[in-house]
């Protein structure tokens, strides 16, 4: 049997519950995918306070707002929302097969927005598959929202933010930090992060990496090395540091399979985190069916995804021929220049570099969003 | 192991039963997954790969990666990291691929 819908969007994190929610009183049907058994994605291991400006709810807790908006879709009784259910593939005739709490479903939308988000990335060296060996997203999971921790010696690697925010939470839930590990000259992450990490006393070793993981089994130790400016080994620069715990932050890559079997033009883009689907100023990919938004399009944070969803649902339902259009459209507008303030600035340097490389409608070298460049 | 003091974070815990692996009797918190009651009791090793026989453990723990599946309750290729434990739940690690024979 095959379910046939309007809009399709699949992930429920920040991006596609933002997505979803555009369709409230369109009148169009809606079915949302979530592979997990609740909505809000990475949201809800977000127990911080947000940044930026209060209109992109700064203040205010991850988990909170995922709640919050998790609240807004239960009242929409034109939305499906099938948890635990995975997009496995993209057919021919627009059919998308979803594996949904074990039982097999055929879907098949006039549009379909992808919000899956993003992976955690590997690092190769020897032995990078012995348990013992986490990306940072699961050790967060863990400490912060299960209560276990991971082990009891760890070193990090990568001192970006995610590197040294999960070393400071590791510190806090009484686990050694031996030392954090970065193969670039400099610190990524902001300064604030790194002085409370050192003021603890854990060295940040920079111009380092990875050799290889040994043990029998599960990790016993790592051994260091520091690289030459050419990003080599150097030999003899050799270091052993026994640990039972080896956590990767070192980024994230956008979870796009569903996009590159839609056949949607893919371009690789180092600063959106690897290979994201070229689109419009709408977020509307080469595939005329596919959309697509938050962490998928391009790693950022959980502020860039909402709004994302929010356009990549607007320009949808328009294209559907939602009722109340003329609003939709100032709505719309508002979106793009809330997501233009959000790169402003040195932060958002890399997002717009990264930016310019994804454009599919020919006005390369303007801000994507821009309507005055 | 568990984290019993937190400066920051309180950690709501359900209330405590017991499951079944390798045909151990283990405890765990009603609402945690596998995955994570395993590594309370000190368990990294979920799974061996199918070829070389390699351990693996957790790495992604959103159901991304396939690093944690194990057999539960005789279904085979079960993400230990998305799956909540259950009052007398029987998780096993996985030999090979996995046999969907019994299931259809």
């Amino acid at each position: 049997m095959v379910l046939y819908t309007d809009l399709l969007v699949v992930g429920g994190g920040p991006a596609g519950m933002a997505a979803v929610l555009q369709a409230a009183d369109s009148g169009l049907s809606v079915i949302l995918l979530e592979r997990y058994d609740q909505l809000g994605g990475q949201l809800v291991k977000q127990t911080h306070r947000f940044f930026g400006s209060k209109d992109e709810q700064a203040g205010t807790r991850g988990n909170v707002i995922a709640r919050a908006m998790e609240e807004e879709l239960e009242q929409l009784d034109n939305v499906t929302v099938l948890l635990e259910a995975t997009a496995l593939g993209y057919y021919e005739d627009n059919i998308l097969l979803v594996s949904a709490q074990h039982s097999l479903k055929k879907i098949k939308a006039e549009r379909i927005i992808v919000a899956t988000g993003a992976a955690e990335k590997m690092l190769t060296f020897p032995n990078n598959d012995l348990p013992g060996i986490y990306g940072a997203g699961a050790v967060q999971t863990l400490m912060n929202l299960d209560g276990v921790v991971p082990g009891r010696r760890v070193v990090m690697v990568g001192a970006g933010n995610i590197g040294l925010i999960v070393s400071y939470q590791l510190l806090q839930a009484g686990v050694e930090v031996v030392a954090v590990v970065e193969a670039a000259r400099q610190i990524g992450g902001y300064l604030v992060h790194a002085a409370k990490i050192s003021r603890t006393g854990v060295p940040i070793y920079t111009g380092q990496t990875i050799k290889r993981a040994y043990g029998n089994g599960e990790v016993e130790g790592v051994e260091l090395w520091q690289l030459d400016h050419n990003w080599q080994g150097i030999p003899g620069s050799e270091r052993s540091l026994a640990v039972d715990t080896i956590c990767l932050a070192v980024g994230l890559r956008p979870l796009t399979d569903i996009l590159v079997q839609a056949g949607c033009q893919m371009a690789y883009v180092p600063q959106l985190g690897g290979d994201v689907p070229l689109r419009d100023d709408n977020l509307k990919t080469s595939n005329h069916r596919f959309y697509v938004a938050g962490d998928a399009a391009g790693v950022e944070e959980a502020t860039a995804a909402i709004l994302e969803g929010e356009l990549a649902g607007l320009s949808a339902i328009l294209e559907l021929g939602a009722k109340e259009g003329q609003s939709l459209e100032v709505k719309k507008r508002t979106v793009k220049k809330k997501l233009d303030k959000l790169r402003k600035g040195p932060v958002g340097e890399k997002i717009r570099a990264g930016l310019l490389k994804v454009r599919r409608d020919g006005n390369a070298g303007k801000d994507r969003y821009s309507h005055t460049g | 192991m568990r984290i019993k003091e937190h400066p920051v974070l309180e950690f709501k815990r359900g209330k405590m039963i017991k499951f079944n692996y390798n045909g151990r009797e283990l405890t765990a918190y009603e609402g945690e997954t596998v995955a994570a009651a395993l590594h309370a009791a000190g368990i990294k090793t979920l799974r061996k790969s199918t070829e070389f026989q390699r351990h693996r453990g957790l790495f992604c723990a959103i159901g991304n990666c396939s690093s944690c599946m194990m057999e539960v309750n005789g279904v085979p290729n079960v993400k230990t990291c998305l799956t909540r434990v259950t009052e007398g739940m029987v998780v096993a690690e996985q030999r090979g691929k996995g046999d969907l024979g019994a299931l259809y």
